[in-house]
This record gives structure tokens, C-alpha cells and sequence, in this order.
């Protein structure tokens, strides 16, 4: 796919530049749309937060303060504190690097998962890869979300189990992706003439398919992170992961779910967090695809 | 499209069979005993003692082996018994049955919706295209796809229900009961839904035989309704499976925050307990459902695009 859009770049030349200097406009590129632009700035803001959290001059997010509690946003408590008097504003920002912990964590999961699926399969075909996409398309046609409900419904509440879950699940659509690829690049002139020259797999795949398979995989990921956090959140929110007092949003949501009527902030500040970030993500994923990808790569629900 | 359907109808039990297995796999590898889980539920704060653990063991067919009971799981669930809550106590299949019209009655609202919603404006948005219309649509999908429905449900919950007050939050029975829940839902699918119009709608309108009904002299009216909308469907029903996925994970949490007493609900009260035999039930029908309607949106999607009827049948 990258080289796809290379090689049309190349044969349109507007400019003599050379490899390097085109690829730093392709990439400023990216600063043009404004839409890239604020996810980076949100995603950019939310690593940050995230990374410096336990050392930014915040209350500690778990500490409960009984006297202080339910009070309204002020100088000394930001947005003020939920019902157990720990600070909101405090808990928001160690949600966020938990949120992101969670997030990568999962990513990280079905990433490896996808790859090793997607890459045996497309490299070595034969029966391996028809049991396998046997297996994604029968996982492919289930909401992830019910699954990911059951594998955790399976293994118990805990944030580390509904990591699982969540890893469990979300591979699936990639794993066909990157067979696509895997599969075109095994039928390229240069890793023919790599088996010729005596090549072992593990060298074809290392050297000459991985290669190939970069740009898709940092535009699914990408994409990803927002539904990962979607998705996590959700089953937080349900009460299947992260236990109180541990600040993370979507379990925040459901702590502050019997202060609806009186303390809606409590709910709406979480929500907004993983709406932000969600957006963030998404909105820089987008502009990643449009510069590495032009074709469009598919949604899961 | 005869041998076709005969094929995919004779593939779909294999594919329920994998299904089940593979959760029947899953619940009974997991770690922790079921049997100390029922009793457990059934005398909290107590340790049940290793005689009654085992005794639950044989009262609940566990100490046949994995496949045994597997085999045993599916006869009987073919003859419509998905054996007994460990919580409640109640048969799964009939609970099943209970709930599946409120999930029914508001996953369909929430779609309705989303097609309302989303099909004039994706069309809107594409035969506009960089206009003021298309940029607020654009970013209104966007926001649809980033917004969590559970923060999205409260968000209108508070609007609506606590200080305007003109609806109903939470509960089940009454039309005005239906708006909230259904609106929270109906967002994601809206969006990508959305989206998908408006990108077929533009790439159909810059096809040569949209250039060659505008030639003939045909209004913008005409070529757009007529000749390119049709076309432009065509992915919006190739999207159904996504957005029925969309429709039920969604509607397992709005259920929840709306206490709608629906299929979604009763999930997650089994995935929160540990309630294997109703998390089994719910996986495999689930899968059932999502395997019919996939079914016949290919088929739809067969009778809609003659292309597809007459090319070769794929996989």
C-alpha cells in the first residue's frame, strides 16, 4: 500500500526533491488539515498528562477526605471532589495515564496476536490459513463487545482480566488485514529472488514481509487506540474491570452513577474525558491513514 | 442464488457449533470452580465445605468430562433447554425468550433512527460536498463515533430527564420511555452510517454513467434519486453485520444504565456473577441471531445488485 502511493509520487514529480525531503512533506503535510492537527494536540496532551501524572502537583486520587466531599469545582479542588472528597481533577489526570496504560496494554495483545495469525497464514497458506481465517471469520461475525463481556464474564472482574478480554477479541479484523498484505508481498519479484539467493522464512519475513506490513499496521493502530479505549471504558463502566478506588473513567462513570440527580458533573467530567480522548485519537488516526493509507480502512463494532 | 443460500444455510450450524464451543470452552477452562461459584451466590459470605463443593459437582453434571458435557449441553439445547441460571435459578432458554422483545423493540428504534438520520444527510452531505451542510455532518459523525454511549446516556438523562424533565429516564413500558435509550444507541451506528452514505454517494456520483444521465439533460434532481442513489445504498446494506454489532454492544450498556429489561441487561448480571449457563445461552444466541441477519442482508444485498447474482458465488 505505501509503496503504492510512493510510486505514484514518483511518477508525478513535482518537485525534484529528493527521497528524505519528500518524505518530510508527506509528513508536514499532516499539519495542513485541521482536523490532524487537534489530535495531535489532544493525544499529544494526553501522553503527557499521562507519562508526568504521578509527579504533577495533584491530590492524591485516591485519598478519601470525608469532611471535603461532593464540593463544588473551586481554586483549591479544580472540579471539585466526588463523594468520597478525593479530588476530581486529580482523578481525571491518573484516569487518563490509567486509561492509556490499559489501552497500549491491549493494543500491544491483539497486535501480536494479529500479527503472528495474519502472518502465518498469509506467508504458509495451505490448511493452516483456512483453519485460521476459519476461526476470524467465525469471531469476525460476533459483536467484539458481547465477546469481550463474556471472556471477562469468564475470567472474573478485574482490570488486568478485562485487558484479556479486550486483547482476547480485538485482533480478529487484523489479522486479516495483514494476511492481505503478508499474502501480496510473498508474491513480490525480490522475495522470489530472496528464496533464490537461499533465504530462509524467518529471513523472508523478518527482512522482506515485515517491511511491508508497517504502514498498515500504524494506521490500524491508530485507528484502534479510540475503540480500545471505548471499548475498556465500557466494561469498566460496567463494573467487569477496574475496582474503587483505582481512578480510571469508565469506572469513575459507574462510581458516580447514584449522583445522577444531584452531582452531574461527577458524571459528565469522566465522559468528557474519554469523549476527548476517543476524539483525539480517532482524529489523528484519520489523518495517518490519509497520509500512509489512501485506501480506507475498515470499522468494527 | 439457490445453491448459494443452500450453501450458507448449510454452513450456519457448523458455525453455531464452533460458536458455543468455543465459549462452552472458555467458561468451563476458566479458572475457578462453577461449583463454588453457585454456592457461593447461593450462601454469600459462607465457604462452602469440599463435600458440598463436591456434591454441586455432581448435581450440575460437572464431573463428566469437558466433551461429555459439551455433547450433552448441545442435545439438550437443541430441544430448547439451555439448562438453569446458578443464580436465579430460572431456566435460561425462557429467560432468553422474556427479554428478547425490549431488546428488540429498542435496538429496531434506535436503527430506524440512524437510517432517518443518517441517509438524508449522507446524501445531503456528498451532493454538497465542502459546503457549510456537509462540514457540521462531517463533524457530526466524527463526534458520533467518539461519544461513549454510557457518557452519551447520562448526558441526555440529565438533559432531558432532570432538568427539562420532559421525558422519562429510566424504565420500561411506555412509548416516551423508548426516546432516550434508543437515541443513545442509535448514535454510533448514525455515524458510520453517515460516513459510508456519504463516501458511496460522491464515489458514484463520479461515474461515468451519472455523467451520462447528466448529459442526456436529466435534472440534478433525477440523477441523484435515481440513478445514484440505488447504487449508493448498496454498502449501507453490505454494512448491516457491522452495525448490528454496533446495535447490540451498545445496547448491552444503554440497557443497563436505563434498567431496560432486555437482553443486555441480563448479560451483564451473568458476566458480573459468574452465571455461566446464562452467559452460554446469551453467546450462542447471539451468534444465532447475528448469523441470520447477516444471512439476509447477503441476500438482500443478492437482490438489490444483480452483479452479485450473476458473478461467482465467492467463498
Amino acid at each position: 500500500m505505501i509503496r503504492d502511493a510512493e510510486q505514484s509520487g514518483e511518477r508525478v514529480p513535482v518537485l525534484a526533491v529528493g527521497g528524505r525531503e519528500r518524505r518530510r512533506r508527506r509528513w508536514l503535510a499532516l499539519l495542513r488539515e485541521p482536523g490532524t492537527v487537534l489530535g495531535l494536540f489532544l493525544v499529544t496532551s494526553l501522553l503527557l498528562a499521562g507519562l508526568l501524572s504521578p509527579w504533577l502537583p495533584l491530590d492524591d486520587p485516591t485519598k478519601i477526605n470525608l469532611p471535603e466531599r461532593l464540593l463544588p469545582p473551586s481554586t483549591t479542588h479544580l472540579l471539585g471532589t466526588d463523594h468520597l472528597g478525593r479530588d476530581t481533577f486529580s482523578r481525571i489526570v491518573h484516569g487518563g495515564r490509567m486509561t492509556l496504560l490499559a489501552a497500549i496494554t491491549t493494543l500491544a495483545l491483539s497486535m501480536t496476536i494479529a500479527l503472528t495469525v495474519g502472518i502465518l497464514s498469509g506467508y504458509y497458506g495451505g490448511w493452516p490459513d483456512t483453519a485460521l481465517m476459519g476461526i476470524v471469520d467465525l469471531l469476525l461475525a460476533f459483536p467484539s463487545l458481547i465477546l469481550a463481556l463474556a471472556v471477562a464474564g469468564a475470567l472474573g472482574p478485574g482490570l488486568f482480566n478485562v485487558l484479556l478480554a479486550a486483547g482476547a477479541v480485538w485482533w480478529v479484523g487484523h489479522a486479516r488485514i495483514i494476511r492481505g498484505v503478508t499474502l501480496s508481498a510473498r508474491q513480490m519479484e525480490y522475495v522470489t529472488a530472496a528464496r533464490a539467493a537461499g533465504a530462509g522464512s524467518r529471513r523472508i519475513i523478518l527482512k522482506h514481509i515485515a517491511p511491508n506490513i508497517l504502514g498498515p499496521i500504524i494506521v490500524i493502530a491508530s485507528l484502534d487506540v479510540g475503540w480500545i479505549i471505548l471499548g475498556i471504558a465500557g466494561l469498566n463502566f460496567l463494573g467487569l474491570g477496574a475496582q474503587p478506588p483505582t481512578p480510571e473513567w469508565g469506572a469513575m462513570l459507574n462510581d458516580a452513577r447514584p449522583h445522577l440527580q444531584t452531582e452531574p458533573r461527577l458524571l459528565l467530567l469522566p465522559g468528557m474525558a474519554i469523549f476527548v480522548a476517543v476524539l483525539g485519537f480517532n482524529l489523528l488516526g484519520d489523518g495517518l491513514r490519509d497520509l500512509l493509507d489512501p485506501r480506507t480502512a475498515p470499522s468494527r463494532g | 442464488m439457490g445453491a448459494y443460500l443452500a450453501r450458507r444455510l448449510a454452513t450456519l450450524p457448523l458455525l453455531l457449533l464452533g460458536i458455543s464451543a468455543v465459549s462452552f470452552a472458555l467458561l468451563n477452562l476458566a479458572p475457578g470452580d462453577p461449583a463454588e461459584i453457585v454456592l457461593r451466590q447461593r450462601n454469600p459470605g459462607q465457604l462452602p465445605s469440599p463435600a458440598a463443593v463436591a456434591a454441586m459437582r455432581v448435581e450440575l453434571g460437572l464431573d463428566a468430562p469437558l466433551p461429555v458435557q459439551y455433547v450433552r449441553w448441545v442435545s439438550r439445547a437443541l430441544a430448547g433447554d439451555m439448562g438453569r441460571s446458578y443464580v436465579t435459578e430460572q431456566p435460561v432458554a425462557a429467560q432468553l425468550a422474556r427479554r428478547t422483545v425490549p431488546t428488540a423493540l429498542l435496538t429496531a428504534a434506535a436503527f430506524a433512527m440512524a437510517l432517518l438520520v443518517a441517509v438524508p444527510m449522507g446524501i445531503l452531505s456528498a451532493r454538497r460536498r465542502g459546503s457549510a451542510v456537509d462540514t457540521v455532518a462531517r463533524l457530526a459523525a466524527l463526534v458520533g463515533a467518539a461519544a461513549p454511549s454510557y457518557a452519551l446516556a447520562y448526558g441526555l438523562i440529565i438533559l432531558f430527564a432532570v432538568k427539562l424533565s420532559w421525558l422519562p429516564a429510566l424504565g420500561y413500558g411506555s412509548a416516551a420511555q423508548v426516546v432516550l435509550p434508543a437515541v443513545a444507541l442509535s448514535l454510533a451506528p448514525m455515524a458510520q452510517l453517515m460516513r459510508l452514505i456519504r463516501a458511496s454517494m460522491l464515489e458514484t456520483l463520479g461515474q461515468d454513467y451519472i455523467r451520462t444521465a447528466r448529459a442526456k439533460g436529466l435534472s440534478e434532481q433525477t440523477v441523484a434519486f435515481r440513478h445514484a442513489l440505488r447504487n449508493a445504498l448498496l454498502p449501507a446494506i453490505g454494512a448491516t453485520g457491522v452495525n448490528l454489532g454496533y446495535l447490540l454492544s451498545g445496547a448491552v450498556i444503554v440497557e443497563t444504565i436505563f434498567t431496560w429489561p432486555g437482553l443486555g441487561q441480563l448479560m451483564v448480571g451473568a458476566a458480573l456473577t459468574r452465571d455461566y449457563p446464562v452467559v452460554q445461552g446469551f453467546v450462542t444466541y447471539i451468534a444465532v441471531v447475528v448469523l441470520l441477519v447477516n444471512l439476509a442482508a447477503d441476500i438482500a444485498l443478492r437482490v438489490a445488485d444483480p452483479r452479485l447474482r450473476f458473478g461467482r458465488d465467492e467463498t
